[in-house]
C-alpha cells in the first residue's frame, strides 16, 4: 500500500481509520514502540507536507500521519458544511490517536491548519492524558486569536491598532475563503494549476513531490474548515482555552500569513512554554526539515525524560529560542571578541565549535561554552589562513558535528606601520590571515550551507579601519576594507538560497589584538613599547568584547549588513559618508604611541 | 596617626625584633581568622529570600557580638550578578540592596573589622545551593594567588604584576572586576587602627582607618608608592613592605568570584620572608587543598 503515499514516506505501513462517518488515511512509520509523535497537517496541503520531517523523525520515533478528512486519501464528510468543525476534528484525531497508541498519550506537532486543530485538541478537556505535548508551527488557537482581537479593538491604543491592522493585511485569503463556490473554481481551475510554481517562487519550497495531486481537491474541501470555525470561533472565543500540556511554539520570523505579535502573551494560555524562532517563510515542514527535526526531538525527549529538562533551563541568554540547539562555528575563539562571542551562543543554547590556531585556548573557551549553557562545544586547533585544514575542519566538522548553522569569521591579526615600511611578508602575513580566512571560511562552509539549502548565516568581522583612512594601519585597514566588501558581495549573491551575510565593525575594543599586533618599521624594544602603550590605550577606553559579541547575534537575528558597535565605529561610519573629506584631513595626523 | 602606632617595619631598613613582629601579625591573623568564621556562619545562615541588606545585618551582628566595634568598612554583601558588578557605574552600587537571594544564585560576601586595633579585610565567595560556574571561578583563582605571591617575592612593580595578574585572568577567558573597585584597586594597605570609643564611619569606611590610609598615601606621595594597588602610574614601584589586603576578583557572564586576605610584605632578603601570606589556613585555600586530594 506504501505506493499510493509520495516518495519520502516510503516503507510506511498505511491502515485506515472510520470515524463519525469519514474514512482516514493513516501511515506510520518507526518502531511502534517508541514515544508516537502524531504529524497534523494544514492547508492546502496533505500529510505528505511532513515526508521530509517524517522521514528523518523515524530513526528515533515512532511517527504518525494522517490525511486530514476532506483531504489526500481520507473521504470527505457529507455534506461538506458542517462537516469540518473543531470538534468533529477533535473525534477524528482521538479516534486515530487510539487506534496507533492506545496506551501512551502521544507528541502532537502541527503545522497551519494542523496547528490550529492541535491548540483545540490541546486545550479541550476530553483529551487530556491522551496528549504528551505539543508543537504548534503556524497556526495560533481561534480562541487566543479571538481574545487576541477582541483585547485590541476594546483598548486600540496606537500600537495595538497598528498589529490589528497589520494582521487583518495578513488574513486577506481568510476573507476570500469564505465568498462561496469561487474558491473552488479557482483551486480546481487556474490556482490549483500554479500552486505548486508559486509556492516554489514565492516560499521557496524547493520542488519535488510535493504538493501532490490531490491538491485541488485538498484545498476546495479545506476552504470549509475556515467557513465552519472561524467566524463562530472569532466571535466568542471560548474562555477557558488553557493548554493542558507543554508546548512548543516555532514561529518562523517571515511568515507572511501570521504576525508574530500574535503569540504575545502566549504564556497565559501556555503556562509550559517553550518559544523557538526560525528566520523562515511559512512552509518550514518543507524548507527547514532539518532545523524541525531537531526542536521537535529536543521537545518530545524533554517531555519524554524531564530529567534532561534541565540544560533547556539552563541556557537563559538573550535569543534562545532562536538559537537553541543550532550549530555555530567561530574562528579566533581563544580570546578577545571570537571567545566572547562563543559564550554568547553558548548561552543562547547553541552548539559551538571553537576554532583558534591557539589549540589550548580554543579547547578553554569550548570548556567554558558548555558550562554556561551549550549542549555541546568543541575546541579545533586550526590556522585559519590554511586552506587544507580549513577543508579538512569542514569534513569533520559536516560528519561529527552536522552543517554550520551560523558561522563567525571572526580571527584577525593586527599590522601597525607607514606603507613604505611594511614589508611584502608582512603583508602576506596579515592579508592571509585576515582575507585568506575570511575567504576560506566563506567558501567552505559556506558552500556546505548552501547545498544543505536551508538557510543559514555568515559574520564576518571586519573593523571600523575598513572604512577609517589612516597614516598607520594600511595593512590592516586594506584587508578589513577586503573583508567588508566581500560580505557585502556574498550578502547579494547568498541572499537567494536564504543565507545572511554581515559584517562587523567593532572599533576599539579591549582585546589582545594589540598585544599581538606586528608593528613595523621599528626594532623589537620599540614593538614591544608601543605594543604595552596601545594594550593601555585600549584598557582605557575599555570597551568589553562581550558587548561586541552581542552585536553579533543581534546582527544575526535582524540579518543586518554592516554592523558598526562602538560609538567611534558608528561616529567613523557616518562620517565616510558625509564628510569623507574631513576624515582624509584626520588620516593624515600622526598618532603618539 | 595610624602609621605612629604600628610596629611592623614600615619605611626603615631596621624592623622591631621579630618576636614583636610575630604578636603583630598574631593579632592580624586573629581578627582575619573571626572574619573568615563570620563568613562562613552567615553563609551558613543564607536562604532563599534573604535580601542583601539582611545578609550585610547579619555580618554586622555576628561581629559586633564578638567585640568588633571599629570597622576599615562596613560589611558587604552582593548577590547574582552583582557579585560580577554587572552594570556598575558609580561607587553608591556597591552598597547592599534589597536583591533577594534565590537557589544557585552566587555571593560574595566582604567585611572588614578591627579588633583590638587589628583590621582585617576579607571576601568570601560561594552559592546557594550548586553553581559549577562560580566552583570553576573559585579553582582558576587558585593561580592567582600563586602569581601574585610569586611575584611580589621578585620585587616587580606592583602595577606589572596588576597586569600580569590581568593578562592571566584574561587568558583564563574571565574579565577583571576588581577593576571596578575605586582607583581599580587589586589591593590596598592595612594597618593597625587606633581603638576610640567613637568611632563613626563614612559611605560604609570607619574614619580612622582613612585617615591612616590617608596619611599612607601622603607618606608615600612624597617618597614615591602608594598604599593602593592600581594599574596607573601610580603603582609603578616595587612592593612596599606592610601588610596589603589583595583581592583579586574574577568576573564571568554575570558571576563573579573572590578571595580577600592579607599578604605580608617584608624588607628581608630572603625571598620566603621577604612575602607570605599571613594565613594559609582559610575556606578557599582549604578547598583547593581538598580539590588537590580528590
Amino acid at each position: 500500500m506504501s505506493g499510493m503515499n509520495g516518495a519520502g514516506l516510503a516503507g510506511s505501513r498505511e491502515r485506515r481509520v472510520r470515524t463519525g462517518g469519514v474514512d482516514l488515511c493513516v501511515v506510520e512509520l518507526g518502531e511502534t514502540g517508541r514515544p508516537t509523535v502524531v504529524l497534523v497537517h494544514g492547508y492546502p496541503d496533505s500529510k505528505e507536507v511532513w515526508s521530509e520531517v517524517a522521514a528523518r523523525l523515524a530513526t528515533r520515533f515512532h511517527v504518525v500521519l494522517y490525511d486530514v478528512r476532506g483531504h489526500g486519501h481520507s473521504s470527505a464528510p457529507v455534506p461538506l458544511r458542517g462537516g469540518f468543525t473543531l470538534e468533529k476534528l477533535t473525534d477524528d484525531f482521538l479516534a486515530v490517536a487510539d487506534a496507533v497508541s492506545p496506551d501512551r498519550p502521544v507528541h502532537l506537532v502541527g503545522h497551519d491548519w494542523g496547528s490550529v486543530q492541535g491548540w483545540e485538541f490541546a486545550t479541550v478537556a476530553r483529551t487530556e492524558g491522551r496528549i504528551a505535548s505539543f508543537t504548534s508551527m503556524s497556526g495560533p488557537s481561534l480562541d487566543h486569536f479571538g481574545h487576541w482581537v477582541k483585547e485590541r479593538m476594546a483598548r486600540p491604543t496606537p500600537r495595538r491598532a497598528a498589529q490589528l491592522l497589520n494582521q487583518f493585511r495578513k488574513s486577506w485569503y481568510v476573507y476570500m475563503l469564505h465568498t462561496p463556490v469561487l474558491p473552488e473554481l479557482a483551486w480546481r481551475g487556474p490556482l490549483g494549476k500554479r500552486w505548486p510554481g508559486m509556492l516554489e517562487r514565492v516560499e521557496k519550497v524547493p520542488a519535488g513531490d510535493y504538493p501532490t495531486a490531490s491538491l485541488s481537491s485538498d484545498a476546495a474541501h479545506g476552504a470549509w474548515l475556515y467557513r465552519d470555525n472561524v467566524r463562530p470561533r472569532m466571535r466568542r472565543p471560548r474562555a477557558d482555552a488553557y493548554a493542558h500540556v507543554p508546548v512548543q511554539l516555532i514561529v518562523p520570523t517571515g511568515d507572511v500569513f501570521l504576525s508574530e505579535r500574535l503569540y504575545d502573551g502566549l504564556e497565559r494560555w501556555a503556562p509550559d512554554l517553550v518559544r523557538r524562532t526560525l528566520p523562515a517563510q511559512h512552509w518550514v515542514p518543507r524548507t527547514r526539515p532539518d532545523q524541525v527535526t531537531a526542536w521537535i526531538a529536543e521537545f518530545v525527549t524533554a517531555t519524554e525524560e524531564p530529567a534532561t529538562r534541565a540544560p533547556e533551563r539552563k541556557a537563559p541568554g538573550k535569543h534562545a529560542d532562536r538559537f537553541g540547539g543550532q550549530l555555530v562555528l567561530v574562528t579566533g575563539a581563544a580570546s578577545g571578541i571570537g571567545r566572547a562571542t562563543a559564550f554568547a551562543f553558548a548561552e543562547a543554547g547553541a552548539r559551538v565549535v571553537c576554532v583558534d590556531r591557539d589549540g589550548e585556548g580554543a579547547a578553554r573557551t569550548a570548556d567554558m561554552a558548555r558550562l554556561v549553557g551549550a549542549p555541546e562545544a568543541w575546541g579545533e586547533c586550526v590556522d585559519v589562513s590554511d586552506e587544507q585544514a580549513m577543508e579538512k575542519l569542514a569534513e569533520r566538522t559536516a560528519t561529527e558535528y552536522g552543517i554550520v548553522d551560523v558561522l563567525v569569521n571572526n580571527a584577525g591579526i593586527g599590522l601597525s606601520g607607514p606603507f613604505l615600511e611594511t614589508t611584502s611578508e608582512d603583508w602576506k602575513k596579515v592579508l592571509d590571515v585576515n582575507l585568506w580566512g575570511v575567504i576560506h571560511g566563506c567558501r567552505i562552509f559556506g558552500k556546505q550551507m548552501a547545498e544543505r539549502g536551508q538557510g543559514g548565516h555568515i559574520v564576518n568581522t571586519a573593523s571600523a579601519a575598513a572604512y577609517l583612512p589612516s597614516k598607520t594601519l594600511p595593512a590592516y585597514s586594506t584587508s578589513k576594507a577586503a573583508v567588508l566588501m566581500l560580505s557585502e558581495c556574498l550578502r547579494a549573491e547568498l541572499a537567494s538560497k536564504s543565507i545572511g551575510v554581515s559584517a562587523i565593525c567593532p572599533g576599539i575594543v579591549n582585546t589582545n589584538i594589540t598585544a599581538t599586533s606586528r608593528f613595523t618599521g621599528v626594532d623589537a624594544a620599540e614593538e614591544k613599547r608601543r605594543q604595552e602603550r596601545s594594550s593601555r590605550l585600549y584598557g582605557l577606553r575599555n570597551f568589553p568584547p562581550e558587548k561586541v559579541a552581542d552585536a553579533i547575534l543581534l546582527a544575526v537575528v535582524q540579518n543586518q549588513a554592516v554592523v558598526p558597535v562602538t560609538p567611534e565605529s558608528k561616529g567613523a561610519l557616518w562620517m565616510s559618508r558625509f564628510a569623507p573629506r574631513t576624515l582624509r584631513r584626520i588620516a593624515k595626523l600622526e598618532p603618539r604611541l | 596617626m595610624a602609621g605612629d602606632t604600628t610596629q611592623l617595619t614600615m619605611h626603615g631598613t631596621a624592623g622591631p625584633p621579630l618576636t614583636a613582629r610575630s604578636t603583630e601579625l598574631r593579632g592580624f591573623q586573629e581578627v582575619q581568622r573571626l572574619a573568615y568564621e563570620c563568613a562562613e556562619a552567615v553563609a551558613a545562615q543564607l536562604r532563599a529570600g534573604v535580601t542583601e541588606r539582611e545578609a550585610a545585618r547579619m555580618q554586622r551582628e555576628w561581629l559586633r557580638e564578638r567585640g568588633v566595634r571599629d570597622w576599615f568598612h562596613m560589611p558587604f554583601a552582593w548577590f547574582g550578578d552583582r557579585t560580577a558588578f554587572v552594570n556598575f557605574k558609580i561607587p553608591l552600587q556597591f552598597f547592599p540592596t534589597n536583591r533577594q537571594l534565590e537557589p544557585g544564585m552566587p555571593f560574595i560576601l566582604d567585611m572588614a573589622p578591627v579588633y583590638k586595633g587589628y583590621a582585617a579585610d576579607i571576601g568570601y565567595s560561594g552559592s546557594l545551593g550548586l553553581n559549577p560556574v562560580q566552583d570553576r571561578l573559585m579553582s582558576d583563582l587558585r593561580p592567582h594567588r600563586e602569581l601574585i605571591l610569586e611575584q611580589v617575592r621578585e620585587r616587580r612593580p606592583l602595577r606589572e604584576i596588576y597586569e600580569n595578574v590581568e593578562r592571566l585572568m584574561t587568558r583564563q577567558g574571565y574579565t577583571n572586576r576588581h577593576r571596578a573597585y575605586p582607583f581599580g584597586v587589586i589591593a590596598h594597605k592595612m594597618d593597625r587602627v587606633k581603638e576610640r570609643r567613637w568611632s563613626p564611619t563614612a559611605f560604609g569606611f570607619g574614619t580612622q582607618s582613612l585617615k591612616g590610609l590617608a596619611s599612607d598615601a601622603l607618606h608615600g606621595h612624597r617618597e614615591g608608592w602608594s598604599p593602593l594597588w592600581s594599574p596607573y602610574h601610580f603603582s609603578d614601584h616595587p612592593p612596599q613592605p606592610g601588610l596589603w589586603a589583595v583581592e583579586p576578583h574574577l568576573g564571568f557572564r554575570g558571576t563573579g568570584a573572590k578571595f580577600e586576605e592579607i599578604l605580608v610584605v617584608t624588607d628581608s632578603r630572603d625571598p620566603e620572608e621577604s612575602a607570605f601570606w599571613l594565613d594559609d589556613d582559610l575556606p578557599h585555600v582549604r578547598r583547593w587543598a581538598e580539590e588537590n586530594a580528590a
